[in-house]
């Protein structure tokens, strides 16, 4: 036995060396592909939108007509621009107070029980299809919203006040306040799901010694845990940000896609997405040069609030 | 309290230690990576057939020169050695040395069991795999003596075909002494072996080693001064990046040179 | 004394008021989400029949099915997903094995969290630039590969963590028998971490299967059945971005069904996915 043992045995070299830097050449291009796919992106939509840009200039972003009829093109994004801008932002007013809510709850209060099939249900939320979201708002929620709030609200506000201006449109169930609501329903999974995977990297130990203190739960949450994960609960909140500004299908639904300024809350608008979904297939030349060229817009503000999203995300994560 | 001067030649002059059983000679080590340097002058020779203990406090460098002897940290850009190891009169540190064959002489066990996530069989298989073609009788007749070696046969041979992660660490760590000395090494470095297990496994892997050591050249690490007595006959006191001691092991037990090796003995600090 | 007592009155109050509003905008918040899943399930039931996967988009007032939106998003799902599996992985690989501490891992990295959440409808606009203007027609390539550019991200990330958790010294030991590098990746790292890759990915299909934006400009539509993704192709959300939107009540009631469709097996894959990484976490 002890012979055979210690006969040493014929090697040879394993094969498979001379593929190694092939895979790490293959596994780099793989990462380099991402790179220039975002590059490419930037590129394509400014080369796509160089006509409008070059013709409109500075107008592009500020003028307010958005017409296409041949005769006489102008392009002014102004309208989607503030659409895009207002809605997202009053999507994450509703949303970000209920979304901390449900955090909370689920962290700091909800029975044992309860915890992980509430939470199961928000993380299942988050992953539904945003097109899903826009049905339910043109066929459910729209006629509802137009006779239980749009209506009533408009009779009652008074002639000649502020009230009239604020509630003027068409009581049909679509216009920018419509539209914010259901982005807010759209993007409230997501950052309840976020929010509350933040609260749980807060050490039981930091909250229990403040429990110990004998604080109360408002007290804990607002002075221990939401400090302790504060730029990473700022970065989820402009991830969903980024979420509600790029959103397609749950606004393209029920905005209403006129391009003026919004007079009103229930006044019809568009948003930067809905605008470019809706006319794109249509356009041709001028007018498929503008709305590429809106999407460069797009692509600048979404970039600018992920970015600064992810840089916060990434401080928190490292502590 | 008188130390002893840096640099102090070690005395490796050890006259029992005859020049033709060097299996593994280390000669002026000196280890780099970024601005720290790890490693400073390091000689020391390695018996065949024989096991040599290296001990001495954390971040001493005692692991930094088992990464050496197989050229480990050739795996880390900016990491460098320079000096040399001969192993068998071939300095392993020149060009042109193939690493896998080196590896194929020199097996490594590292502090934690890494079983691979595959059957038990397939982990002891994968280093010879890459070596030689064997028919499956073959193999077969390999694996079942590379587990008998490490002990772990009995313990495993009605379960070979399932996944190596489902034993205790004590077995995984036995596994991964098979999965090495399957490939048939001539020298294996051990890395802390038995730092991650309980007492009772801890004895089991010692003795595994102790059957071993007279097919084999074995470089043991270790924090436990009663297993570098149990199993070794040499042993290097390291300090600092250098070897401050090296000598037969009932020698510096009981009467150590140097005033370091002395206080890390007798447990003044370390 | 009496100061301390109100003291501790209001803080027992605002605990109250703050213990309530938790409460309730969740009783609220899953109210609303509980509303839009049952308008979903009952609508979508009530439009659900055999002629579904049986026939193609029909014209107003004809009976007709989703077959050829079915079929068409399963097609470039699949191709979305082989091509992102590919760069996802290989990338993720890259990120985690070889770019170490370096700029340009730092730049990959952090790109490619942007890419993860960039608007849909964008990429949808460049596949248009790359893949339909130039070729004059679009195409159920170009659809699946404005899919494959939202799933690579997920992937890229998913891989790149699961990746991170092997432990060093198992890379160290596949390297100690004398493997190269790429061999213990292949047949060590990627097996250990196989399960959470399946994750990521699964995820990453339940992510394109659900979006619109992007194949509007890619694949359009097709109102016939068809295996060519050299043409255009049917797929559920154009078919029901679409068919919502028009003013028949029988279109109407395909779009909900065809919703229910994608909803319900958007949520399949998502708790099989759930499932998967629970194993892994074990």
């Amino acid at each position: 036995m002890s012979t055979a043992l210690n006969a040493r045995p014929r090697r040879t070299a394993p094969r498979g060396f001379a593929f190694e830097p092939i895979f790490r050449a293959l596994c780099f291009s793989a990462a380099i592909t991402l790179l220039v796919t975002l590059g490419g992106v930037i590129v394509a939509l400014a080369i796509g939108g160089w006509p409008a840009i070059a013709k409109f200039g500075i107008n592009f972003v500020i003028g307010a007509t958005w017409d296409p009829s041949p005769d006489h093109e102008v392009y002014g994004a102004a309208g989607p621009i503030i659409g895009t801008l207002i809605t997202s932002a009053a999507a994450l007013m509703m949303a970000l107070p209920v979304a901390g809510g449900v955090a909370f709850f689920l962290v700091e209060l909800c029975p044992t029980f309860l915890r992980r099939p509430i939470g199961t249900a928000v993380e299942l939320l988050a992953g539904i299809p945003s097109i899903v979201y826009g049905m339910w708002g043109l066929f459910v929620f729209a006629p509802f919203f137009a006779k239980y709030v749009e209506a009533p609200l408009m009779t009652a506000a008074p002639a000649g006040s502020i009230w009239e201006a604020v509630f003027s449109g068409i009581p049909n169930g679509s216009g920018i306040l419509a539209a914010s609501i259901i982005l807010a329903i759209m993007i409230l999974p997501f950052m309840a799901a976020t929010l509350r995977e933040l609260l749980n990297t807060v050490p039981a130990a930091v909250r229990e010694s403040a429990y110990g203190l004998g604080a109360t739960t408002a007290e804990v949450v607002m002075s221990v845990t939401l400090p302790y994960v504060r730029r990473g609960a700022i970065g989820a909140v402009m991830l969903g940000l980024g979420r509600a500004l790029g959103e397609t299908m749950a606004v393209t639904f029920i905005i209403g896609n006129s391009h003026g300024f919004p007079k009103g809350l229930f006044d019809s608008g568009s948003t930067i997405a809905s605008t470019i979904a809706n006319e794109f297939n249509e356009a041709s030349g001028l007018q498929s040069a503008a709305l590429i060229a809106l999407g460069l817009v797009l692509f600048v503000i979404t970039f600018t609030v992920l970015a600064l999203a992810r840089l916060m995300l990434r401080t928190q994560a490292k502590g | 309290m008188a130390l002893s001067p840096p640099h102090a030649a070690p005395d490796i002059s050890v006259a029992q230690m005859d020049k033709s059983r060097v299996k593994l000679d280390v000669q002026n080590l000196d280890f780099y990576y970024g601005n720290s340097h790890s490693l400073k002058g390091v000689s020391i020779p390695f018996e065949a057939n024989a096991v040599t203990a290296l001990i001495g406090p954390s971040g001493c460098g005692k692991s930094t020169l088992l990464r050496t002897l197989n050229r480990m940290y050739a795996l880390y850009p900016g990491h460098k050695a320079t000096g040399k190891i001969m192993v068998d009169g071939e300095d392993i540190l020149g060009p042109g040395v193939n690493l896998s064959m080196l590896r194929a002489k020199i097996g490594m066990v590292f502090q934690k069991p890494t079983p691979f996530p595959m059957s038990i069989f397939d982990n002891v298989a994968f280093g010879v795999r890459l070596y030689e073609a064997l028919s499956k009788a073959e193999m077969a007749d390999r694996v079942e003596e590379s587990l008998r070696r490490a002990a772990l046969w009995d313990e495993v041979k009605d379960k070979l075909l399932t996944s190596g992660l489902g034993l205790s660490g004590g077995q995984q760590q036995r596994l991964c002494v098979a999965r090495c000395i399957a490939v048939k090494p001539e020298i294996l470095l051990l890395d802390e072996p038995t730092s991650a297990l309980d007492p009772i496994s801890s004895a089991k892997l010692e003795e595994t080693v102790t059957q071993l050591k007279s097919d084999y050249t074995i470089v043991i690490v270790t924090h436990n001064l009663g297993q570098a007595a149990r199993l070794s006959k040499y042993t290097g006191f390291m300090y600092l990046g250098e070897l401050v001691e090296f000598g037969e092991t009932a020698e510096m037990f009981t009467k150590p040179v140097t005033t370091r090796a002395s206080d890390y003995i007798t447990g003044r600090f370390g | 004394m009496a100061v301390s007592v109100r003291h501790v009155a209001m803080r027992r109050l605002g605990n109250v008021v703050f213990v309530g509003f938790c409460g309730a905008v969740t009783a609220i918040a899953l109210t609303a989400l509980v509303m839009i899943l049952y308008s979903l399930v009952s609508q979508g039931l009530a439009g659900m029949n055999l002629d579904i996967f049986t026939k193609s988009t029909p014209a107003a007032g004809t009976p007709g099915g989703l077959i050829n939106a079915i079929v068409g998003s399963i097609m470039m799902s699949i191709v979305g997903m082989v091509i992102a599996l590919l760069i996802g992985v290989l990338a993720g690989t890259w990120l985690a094995e070889y770019a170490g501490d370096s700029k340009l891992g730092a730049v990959v990295r952090f790109l490619n969290d942007v890419l993860l959440s960039a608007p849909s409808i964008l990429i949808g606009l460049f596949v248009y630039e790359m893949l339909v203007f130039p070729f004059k027609t679009f195409s159920g390539i170009a659809g699946g590969v404005a899919l494959a550019l939202l799933a690579a991200p997920v992937i890229t990330r998913t891989t790149e963590d699961v990746l991170k958790l092997q432990p060093t010294a198992l890379r160290e030991s596949g390297v100690a028998l004398g493997a190269p590098v790429w061999h213990v990746i292949r047949t060590i790292l990627w097996r250990g971490a196989a399960n959470g890759i399946l994750t990521g990915g699964l995820l990453a299909f339940a992510r394109i299967s659900g979006e619109t934006a992007p194949l509007l400009f890619t694949a359009l539509n097709n109102q016939f059945f068809s295996w060519d993704m050299r043409h255009p192709m049917a797929s559920l959300p154009v078919v029901i971005f679409q068919d919502a939107l028009t003013p028949y009540p029988d279109l109407n009631k395909l779009a909900w069904a065809g919703a229910l469709l994608i909803a319900a097996a958007v949520l399949t894959v998502t708790v099989v996915a759930r499932a998967f990484s629970k194993e892994s976490k074990r």
